[in-house]
This record gives structure tokens, sequence and C-alpha cells, in this order.
């Protein structure tokens, strides 16, 4: 069994706290400790406990070494796509913008040869012609878009992989819209939710209030994208448009077409759904190792 | 030295109220976009840089031609550009200038510029930009400054100097390759991944900025008593040429590659702006045209010697090659780079009048500082009597 850095705290940080009398501690010892503490190591946690990061609680969050997504195509249509999209722009307080140049989506469908350009041929099925690809952002494991930044405004999230933004950082100078390869990425080009006081700066906003008060607006002149529901997760939710979907497809009596869930962990949904069906990704001739699947 | 740029004739404060009048208007728009956002400018979520890195782009190159009239005169004792080096160093002035305000106006958040230096992120070429193009701008003032000075006291420039205008040269060529790395090293834009970027970037610069430059100097010959020289116009004309001819060359090469090797994501792109999407000719279909007509005529006005040597033909091939560079390097490289989209859909772009108006602005604050500087630059040499 190999010992990584993370096990190495975990047991480092029992053994001192003397928790557990032998640094040896055996595999049940550490799932229990797992488990009590949500994944986080002994160190983690008292650091927590000192520094708690608002909206957190240790022992709720949902934690994976590597989130990742299956889109189900087999399950999905057009009514559950939207209910995926609208479930997501409400909780993040995602502006509808009527000008096309200036929207702002952090997930949306498009057809089969726009999603996998290159893919396309004119013999295709009917059936994937039609049906709605959902697409965000891939949360690449070698994300372009986090190489780019000047100011590490996005970064790639050591602990589980996630793709984020700081939006109290971005400099809005949008290299990271260039450089994703899935146009993933949307800009503030004009106040998306404006205070009384600036209601007139922006036509047909007046008066509109954000969705989710719980989650932060954001100003004009940064990027934004999809986030995993990064702050759902630390509450021990999963993302917003796979709870939406799963509730729906349970409705309709279909599998859920969105399986969210830790890549490493072998025995994790992700895993079982990649291990029993042939899978693609968007343009991974490109290196930017996507953790969004999709099963056609 | 400064005040001989308040010193001047009546033709010399109208331009500068003229420069000034265009930087206050685009002064204004700027606080308009401030206020309401980048949402003013003709830039989507599908496009999402324009004509202000545009214009950026085209400019650094500018810039980096300094080094065209550098090179040959401290590493190859070219004797005669002696009387110009002064001019390229404060045109680069000039244009780095523009180049980091066009990066300003570009900004979504420019309050929170700084962040670039909080939090220096090495991995990020536009980390690089920064560094290069304040360097150089740097260089220049410090190195045009000093030499002017010890010319208008009548010795040789300071020894010390001299290792700054060695580093100078490189550091010329670094701000254009720099710049054409932002663009050649992104997976998922065809149009710029391109290892020829930086070579055609730099080729480009090579004609345009000594084509701005040989214009400068005409217009000094006409409007002060100092005369840049026959000979250097000539030279710079010879320089124009060969660089014009690699740019066209190098063009031609990025053709062959895309067009025998039919890779869609790469085609798809030159189709665009070349032809239109789907038989809908786009606004920048006449104008890419134009741009490599412009280019072409230029070549054959250039290539003779008895067209080259004639100053009125070599001023038209100049003004050609400056509308051509800047259309397929100002415009059309990187409008076309966002055309069509990672998902291939066509969103179209064209800049708003306040654009133009805040872009017109940056250019005026240049062409402000290039007036000023070779007010003073002229002054000297005249009372030196060079």
């Amino acid at each position: 069994m190999g010992v990584n850095r993370r096990k190495f705290l975990k047991i480092a940080g029992v053994s001192t706290l003397g928790v557990a009398a032998k640094p040896a501690a055996d595999a049940l010892a550490i799932e229990w400790l797992d488990k009590k503490l949500g994944g986080f190591t002994v160190p983690e946690t008292l650091y927590h406990l000192f520094h708690k990061p608002e909206g957190f609680t240790p022992g709720e969050a949902l934690i994976a070494k590597r989130w990742a997504m299956v889109v189900n195509m087999k399950q999905m249509d057009e009514e559950i796509a939207q209910a995926c999209i609208d479930a997501c722009h409400r909780v993040h307080n995602v502006p509808e913008i009527d000008n096309p140049k200036h929207e702002i989506k952090w997930m949306w469908h498009d057809d089969y040869e726009h999603v996998f350009p290159g893919q396309q041929h004119e013999h295709i099925d009917e059936n994937s012609k039609k049906l709605p690809f959902l697409v965000m952002c891939n949360h690449c494991y070698n994300p372009p878009c986090c190489r780019v930044c000047p100011t590490k405004a996005t970064f790639k999230r050591k602990s589980d992989g996630i793709v984020m933004m700081d939006m109290h950082r971005c400099i809005g100078c949008r290299f990271c819209m260039a450089a994703c390869p899935f146009g993933a990425r949307s800009f503030n080009w004009i106040i998306p939710w404006p205070r009384a006081e600036e209601g007139g700066l922006v036509r047909g906003f007046e008066g509109k209030e954000p969705p989710t008060p719980e989650y932060p607006t954001r100003v004009k002149g940064v990027v934004e994208k999809c986030n995993f529901c990064a702050e759902r997760l630390a509450k021990g939710k999963i993302p917003a448009c796979v709870e939406a979907c799963q509730e729906l497809c349970k409705k309709k009596g279909k599998e859920p077409a969105l399986v969210f869930g830790d890549l490493e962990d072998p025995d994790s949904e992700v895993r079982q759904v990649l291990r029993s069906n042939y899978t693609i990704r968007r343009k991974p001739e490109l290196g930017s190792n996507p953790n969004v699947y999709y099963i056609v | 030295m400064l005040e001989k740029a308040f010193v001047g004739g009546r033709k010399y404060w109208i331009l500068i109220a003229c420069l000034l009048g265009l930087i206050g208007l685009g002064f204004i728009m700027w606080l308009w976009q401030f206020r309401v956002g980048l949402g003013i400018t003709g830039m989507s979520r599908d496009v999402s840089w324009g004509f202000y890195i545009g214009q950026f782009t085209y400019l650094v190159g500018v810039a980096a031609a300094g080094v065209m009239v550098v090179l040959p005169y401290y590493l190859h004792h070219y004797k005669a550009f002696g009387r110009i080096t002064i001019l390229a160093e404060f045109m680069a002035i000039g244009a780095v200038t523009m180049c980091l305000l066009f990066i300003l106006v570009d900004l979504g958040n420019p309050v929170r510029m700084i962040n670039v230096l909080l939090h220096p992120t090495p991995r990020s070429v536009l980390f690089w930009d920064m560094i290069v193009l304040n360097g150089y701008l740097f260089l220049n003032i410090f190195i045009g400054w000093n030499v002017l000075m010890g010319e208008r006291k009548g010795s040789p420039p300071p020894k010390w100097i001299k290792p700054f205008i060695y580093l100078s040269i490189p550091w010329a060529i670094s701000i254009h390759t720099v710049t054409a790395y932002l663009y050649a090293g992104l997976p998922g834009r065809g149009f710029w991944l391109t290892a020829i970027m930086a070579p055609r970037f730099l080729s480009s610069a090579f004609c345009a900025g000594p084509a701005l430059l040989l214009l400068l100097c005409l217009i000094v010959r006409k409007t002060t008593k100092f005369d840049p020289g026959k000979e250097q116009i000539r030279t710079l004309g010879s320089i124009i040429t060969y660089a014009l001819i690699l740019n066209v060359f190098f063009f031609v090469c990025e053709l062959f590659t895309v067009f025998y090797s039919q890779i869609p994501g790469h085609m798809h792109h030159f189709h665009y702006l070349f032809f239109g999407h789907e038989g809908h000719a786009n606004q920048l279909v006449p104008l890419m045209w134009l741009a490599f007509a412009c280019m072409t005529a230029a070549i054959i006005l250039l290539v003779p010697p008895v067209t080259r040597k004639n100053e009125g033909i070599l001023t038209v091939a100049c003004v050609l090659v400056l509308i051509g560079t800047w259309i397929d390097k100002g415009f059309g490289l990187v409008v076309g780079g966002f055309v069509p989209n990672p998902l291939e859909r066509i969103t179209e772009y064209w800049p708003t009048t306040p654009e133009v108006l805040i872009t017109l602005g940056v250019w005026a604050t240049g062409f402000l500082v290039i007036s000023l500087l070779y007010k003073v630059a002229t002054s000297v040499k005249v009372e030196v009597g060079a």
C-alpha cells in the first residue's frame, strides 16, 4: 500500500494527538477517522477549527480527490437539460441577458456537431443529431485557462481538482476566455445585477433581484463559469444541476442523466458508470484532460 | 531639455491642441466604459478581444521596430543611422505608451491591475509581457534621453550606457516574441496555434515600424530645420522591402500548411476572414483582401530600385504597408482567431463608436508623446547644428 502525503499527514496527525496508539493504524481506523473528520486530516481539521471558512462544515462536506461528471445522453432530453440549466443559473445568480453578445451561461446545451466538432458526419442518426448535449466547464485536469491567468484568479483546487474562480482577484483581461477550448467562460460585459442607483445604466434590469441571496453576485468586468457547485459540496450537497436532474429523471422513471462523483475512488458511482459504458470527452486531442464524460 | 517641447510655432500648437482634443474625447468615452462596463464595445462572449488588443498587438510591433535602426548603427557601425536613432527610440516610447494604455482600457477591472504584481504568475505569458513591455519603455527613455543629452553637450554618449543599448536589441525582439506567444500557445484556437506566429509578428513589425518611422522622418524634414537625411530614408526603404517580402512569404507558408493539410479547425478561420461564412461575406472580407492588395502593391512599388529610390513613390508604398499590416494584424488577426468560436459557431464583431473613440484617444496620446519628444530631439539637433 502506497502512503501518499495526505495519508502520511493523517497518520502523523493521529499519532501526535495520541488518538491511535500505533502510527501504522490499520485501514479501518483511518476510515473511521475519515468519517469523523469528513475526510480531512487532523492538522487540517485543527486548522479549520481556528480559521473557519464561511459556510464550511468539516463533518458535512462532500469530498473527493478528483470530482468528475458523466452526462448520460441516453437518458437526456430537452426538459431535463433545461431543468439542470435553470437550477444552476438560479443558485448562482446567473443573470438572464437578452443580448446574446453579453450573455452569461455556466451551463447550456448545443447539438452534437457543435459540442463535438470534428467528430460529426453527415450520416449520423437522427436521434443524436437532435439530442441536447449539456455543456459546462470541463474542470480539466490540465486546464489551459489556469495556465494563462496572470493573477491566479482562476486556479485548479489542489484537494479535489475543481477549476475555481476568485472573483475578487480577476482583473478582467479575458486571457482565460481565449485559452478555454470549450467556450465555457463568460464575461460580465455589463453590470449583472444593478443596484438601485445603477439601474439606469443597464436597460431592462431595473428592479430585478438575484434569486439566491446567499450566493454572491458578481461585479461587471470579471469572468465567471461553472464551479461544480463548490459552495454546495462544502455543505454536503451535490451540485444543483445533478440534484435537479436526478429528481426529474426519477419522476420520469429514467436512470439519472447526470452522475457526479470521485474519479479516483474505484467504487464511486462515476467510476461504475465509466466501467460499464463507452464514454467520450470533448476535444481530448488537446490534452486538457476534461473531467466531464459523455455517454452517447 | 524638456523645456524645448514647450517652445513652438502656431502649427505645432494646433497639432498639440488637436491631439489633446482627441485625448479628451477618448477619456470621456473611457469614463463611460468604466462606469457601464465593456459592453459598450462590440466585443462579446465569443469574440472576447477586439479592437483594443488588436491595436496593442500592432503597436508592440511598431515599438520593436526601433531595433531596425539601433542594430545597424551600434552593431554594424552604420554611421548614417546615427542621425535617426533618437527618432526611432522616441517613436518606440510613444508606441509602448500606447500598448500599455490599450491593455489598460481593455481590462474589465482596471483598478485591480496591481494584482499582476501582487500575485506574480510566471506561467502566464501576460506576466512576461508586462515585464518586457515596461522594461522596453524604461530602456528607451533611459537610452534616448542620455544619448540626446550627450549630443547636446557635444560629447559622445557616456560609456556606461553601452550595455543598456546592447541589451535593448534582444529586448526589442523579445517584446514582440512574447506578444506572439500570448496567442501561439492556446490549444483551442487553430488560427493562432502556429509556430510561425512570432516570426510573422516580427516580419510585419519590421516593415510597419520603419514605414511609420520613414513617414515621421519626412514630416520632420518638412516641418523642422532638421533633415533626417536622404541616405537614411533610402536605407529604411530597403529594410521595409525585405521585411515586407518576408512577411508575405511567412503568410504563404501559413496558407500552405493550413490548406494543404486541410485540417478544418485551422481552415475555418481563413475561410471566414477571406470568404465569409456559408456564402455570406462579412464586413471583414473586403478589408482582408484590401490588406493583401495593399501589401502586394507595396511590394511591386518597392522591389524595383527606380521606384524605391523615388521618395514620392516610397511614401505611397509606406502608407500602403501601414494600411495592409494594420488591417492584417490590428484587426484580422485578433477577430479571425475568435471566429468561429470553439463550438464552431459564428458571432460577428465590429467595433462600436465609443470603442473607436477610445482607440483614437489612445493613439492621440501616443502621438502626443511622439510629438513632444520629437520637438525636443529636433530642437537639440538644430541647436548643435547636426
